[in-house]
């Protein structure tokens, strides 16, 4: 059973027929071509598919498409700068060696972003009970903690010389 | 693709309740970390499921005019985690549904649905048991109040009727103010794991901050249901705060309590968990409440 549902994904309006069976990984990646969308366990435990809904990560692998109507979809495809640059979240990923297969890295982004968004300071033992949803079988989350850590450091002093 | 047969959206609780009667085979779903979860795994194959997801109805937390706190059945955990309003009062609640899952799972995952699963691992079930919460459910015939200690039916069951839909958790007054309260939840990994054992301590210490005027204690997985220990608790009222009484309340859990042997845990590991685990979350929720333990 088809359902028309409006989500607005990365900024972007868009009207979608989705199955009422569907889950939101499948919607993104098969129907818009979001492949940072990630299937990995599919039932909640490892976080390869985090977006943000509403600015909130979730799993969406254990979230209904029909419940994104009306709502706003956040991917990795949609942190790009205006002209396609990686945002500051991306480079500090880079620059601190926090990927490897790459895999995870996508949902860590997102997650983040969330992070981010708070405009908080938060100390590693935060940073880790954080980034306790996403499973990363390569680095070892050293190198990601320390990506986590640049970031909210670097967010907070951009914050500080906007005010 | 889920392996559902029909779904259908409720516009309101009333309309739940109406899709739910309408149907013997539907099943509510509100956050879906488990419904959904469960349903990938094959264990509701061809199900009917009635949504209650988004509903505004459900998602709000306030206070009653008689200091009561009313938490939406479709709040989630991480709304009652950072709750202003909340975490003054019940802050041992707000403390124990943070240790669900992960933060995603925290941002879907309801407490109505933590509640209405009726298992006995729920991380806000002993807490919940301890503040005596009361469970308000809307039927066909209208509302009913059931306290939380009428709630569970066996594992995995509650004395929710098929057409009724929770709609709050309230939280009196009476069992907040002035208590200090803390939960620990026991399990293999501090992260997506599903507790081994949980104990939640509430207690209320005397104006000298020396004896105990009123103790809750409440363990999850330590029987087939969320389960108090009167016993112990009756016991405790009136003694004086001091190790004697820790190490007793330790001892004495262990004759109200009966766990099982499971995969997680055996019995014998469950029962010595609950002597530390309660001995340490009284002796925190002392401290919360302002009071000290002597020697």
């Amino acid at each position: 059973m088809l359902k028309i549902i409006h989500v607005k994904v990365n900024g972007k309006e868009e009207e979608l027929a989705v199955d009422v069976r569907e889950c939101l990984t499948d919607t993104l990646r098969d129907r818009l071509g979001l492949t940072s969308v990630k299937k990995g366990c599919e039932v909640g435990e490892c976080g390869a598919c985090t977006v943000l809904i509403d600015g909130k990560a979730v799993n969406s692998c254990c979230y209904l498409s029909v419940w994104a109507d009306g709502h706003s979809v956040l991917t990795v495809e949609g942190i790009k700068g205006p002209n396609g640059e990686l945002s500051p979240i991306q480079t500090a990923f880079i620059e601190e060696a926090a990927v490897q297969c790459g895999f995870c890295t996508p949902g860590l982004i997102m997650t983040a972003v969330e992070i981010v968004g708070t405009n908080k300071q938060y100390n590693r033992d935060e940073l880790r009970k954080l980034i306790s949803g996403h499973l990363c079988r390569c680095t070892g989350y050293e190198n990601i903690l320390n990506a986590m850590e640049r970031i909210v450091a670097e967010n907070l002093a951009r914050q500080q010389k906007l005010n | 693709m889920y392996d559902m047969e029909q779904y259908y959206q409720a516009t309101s609780v009333a309309d739940a309740i109406a899709a739910l009667g309408a149907d013997p085979a539907a099943m509510p779903i509100a956050g879906g970390t488990d419904v959904l979860i469960q349903t990938r795994e094959g264990r509701h194959a061809g199900c009917h499921l009635v949504s209650l997801h988004g509903l505004s109805e459900l998602s709000a937390i306030r206070e009653e005019e008689d200091g009561t706190l009313v938490i939406g059945s479709g709040c989630t955990f991480s709304e009652i985690t950072n709750s202003p309003l909340l975490r003054p009062h019940i802050n041992m609640l707000c403390q124990a549904v943070d240790q669900v899952g992960s933060p995603q799972i925290r941002n879907m995952g309801t407490i109505g649905g933590n509640v209405c699963n009726g298992v006995t691992s729920a991380d806000s079930a002993p807490s919940l048991m301890a503040l005596n919460a009361v469970l308000e459910v809307q039927g066909p015939n209208g509302k009913r109040l059931i306290p939380i200690g009428e709630w569970y039916a066996g594992p995995g069951k509650t004395v929710r009727q098929h057409d009724e839909v929770l709609t709050a958790v309230r939280i009196a007054r009476e069992n907040y103010e002035g208590f200090g309260g803390h939960y620990i939840k026991y399990g293999k990994r501090e992260a997506m794991e599903i507790s081994t054992l949980g104990c939640a301590v509430q207690v209320k210490l005397s104006a000298d901050k020396r004896t105990v005027e009123d103790l809750r204690i409440a363990f999850g997985v330590a029987a087939p249901t969320p389960v108090r220990c009167p016993k112990t608790e009756a016991m405790a009222v009136g003694r004086t705060v001091d190790e004697a009484l820790v190490k007793e309340l330790g001892q004495s859990v262990l004759t109200e309590i009966n766990p099982r042997d499971s995969w997680r845990a055996s019995k014998a590991f469950r029962l010595q968990i609950a002597k530390e685990i309660c001995r340490r979350a009284f002796r925190q929720a002392v401290a919360f409440a302002g009071g000290e333990i002597h020697a």
